[in-house]
């Protein structure tokens, strides 16, 4: 194995720069090293000046998604060794504003996850001193939707999203298809109300490519298309059953 | 994003190769229906619609038609189970008692409508 | 009109004929469009046929397999049109254009079932 790789990051600073550009730097090829380790030892001791989001380097925190060789994945998960000889192209998350270097702008998605509601809703709301039992099976009904950590990688594979910046996402509908299934919530219908449109469910077409990119094996594509045969289903309940009845 | 962005990888190339089995669905439908016009107008009718399927552009578009038609039918049945999550005693279901019953349904629906056809 | 749409309808017709579609039409297509013409296999003459044809439940069922097939391919070839070549600005052009011609379609196919002699 080469002792030596080239890694090709994009440079972009907004103040300066017209357009983004990519500028290449050689770091040790060692065989326990990620691609994050290489914008470490860049940073350290070639360029302190390249900025990039980081914090658990262990796949939690969901901070250091990024393009690598063109399909989105955590920096901190991606081995350099997989891609020698190299060069390893590292870009930022796609279809997403660069603020600057390999950091994106996110704010469009945090905005989109207010619409579904990703928090327990109740009509009336147990007494403090009341818990809410659930049951293992409960759990087990939404625990793989609960995995998402907002790294949004799906958002940087979905070519919907792309395309059409309204669209609500997938990591947005997976989690509100994670509070739909707990069992302690009883917002569905008013999730429903906002995600049953076009910007949302509807616009999924099922690429299914976040799901090949979840670091964390959601699924987003899955949620949605089962949240689409839960809507379907509601719609026709609410055409064949008279009006109130439930 | 480029118009050609289905381009850029695999996945979104057999994406957009699904999508477009629709085309042939749609023309298979009307190929259906010509057939049963034709049926119904007597020998005249019947004879221009067999000579027209023997065009050798016909018989090209025909078989690009089967293969994208099939190409849909693989991938309807191999998703299904994403859209359908069936739970037995709280554990998933795996994809696969899903996608194969639908495969072997798909089968045997197949001969069925071979077997009405063929027997004369 | 309320702030949820009428996507669910339309996508329970695409369901269905995606299913209808998938099950029924590599063999019908294989036998009608590749087999029978090219001679591979015997066809049933066109007097058979036409009495195959004639019951009323084989006349239900040519009309479910043109009309689900029809609102399948018309839905997805929507959706395609809008984002593989983005010309989502174009919508109602589009939603005329694929839905209308489903409906035109399933019209002919009841008309030409019913006339069946």
């Amino acid at each position: 194995m080469a002792s030596r790789i080239t890694i090709e990051v994009t440079r972009y600073n907004p103040a300066r720069d017209p357009e983004p550009r990519m500028t290449s730097y050689e770091v040790p090829l060692h065989r326990e090293w990620v691609v994050l380790d290489a914008l470490n030892c860049i940073k350290d001791h070639l360029d302190g000046s390249l900025t990039f989001r980081w914090s658990c380097r262990m796949g939690v925190c969901g901070s250091c998604g990024m393009m690598i060789n063109g399909v989105p994945k955590l920096a901190c998960a991606t081995f350099l060794s997989d891609y020698a000889p190299g060069p390893v192209r590292v870009e930022p998350m796609r279809h997403f504003p660069i603020l600057r270097d390999l950091v994106v702008d996110t704010s469009d998605f945090l905005m989109k996850l207010a619409r579904s509601k990703p928090w327990i809703i109740r009509t009336v709301e147990k007494p403090a001193d009341e818990e809410h039992i659930q049951t293992p099976a409960q759990l087990e009904e939404y625990r793989q939707f609960s995995m998402c950590i907002n790294c949004l990688l799906c958002y940087a594979a979905c070519p919907i999203y792309g395309l059409d910046p309204q669209f609500t996402g997938p990591a947005a509908i997976a989690l509100a298809q994670r509070y739909n299934m707990d069992s302690r919530d009883e917002g569905a219908s008013e999730r429903l109300d906002s995600l049953s449109n076009r910007e949302g469910i509807w616009g999924c077409m099922f690429v299914g490519e976040c799901t090949q990119v979840c670091p964390k094996h959601v699924d987003p594509a899955g949620a949605i298309q089962q949240y689409k045969l839960t809507a379907a289903t509601e719609w026709l309940k609410a055409m064949v059953l008279p009006r109130g009845a439930k | 994003m480029s118009t050609y962005w289905w381009l850029a990888r695999w996945s979104y190339l057999t994406f957009i190769l699904r999508e477009a089995s629709s085309v042939f669905v749609g023309w298979t439908v009307l190929l259906t229906l010509v057939q049963i016009w034709a049926l119904t107008h007597g020998p005249s009718a019947n004879a221009a619609f067999h000579e027209w399927m023997r065009y050798p552009l016909m018989l090209g578009v025909n078989v690009i038609a089967f293969l994208f038609v099939l190409f849909h039918a693989v991938t309807w049945f191999g998703l299904t189970p994403k859209a359908m999550v069936i739970r037995v005693k709280g554990q998933r279901v795996p994809d696969w008692a899903i996608s194969g019953p639908n495969y072997a349904a798909w089968v045997l629906v197949s001969l069925g409508v071979a077997w009405v056809v063929l027997r004369g | 009109m309320s702030k949820r749409s009428n996507e669910p309808f339309l996508w329970l017709l695409f369901s269905a004929g995606g299913s209808v579609s998938a099950l029924l039409m590599p063999v019908h297509l294989f036998l009608f469009a590749i087999a029978f013409p090219l001679g591979w296999l015997d066809p049933p003459s066109d007097e058979t046929l036409l009495a195959l044809i004639r019951p009323p439940l084989v006349r239900v069922y040519l009309f479910v397999f043109c009309f689900l097939s029809l609102f399948h391919g018309a839905h997805r070839f929507r959706f395609t049109l809008y984002d593989g070549l983005q010309i989502k600005h174009l919508n109602e052009i589009i939603n005329v254009l694929c839905y209308g011609g489903a409906v035109l379609g399933t019209v002919t196919a009841a008309y030409l079932l019913w006339r069946i002699p």
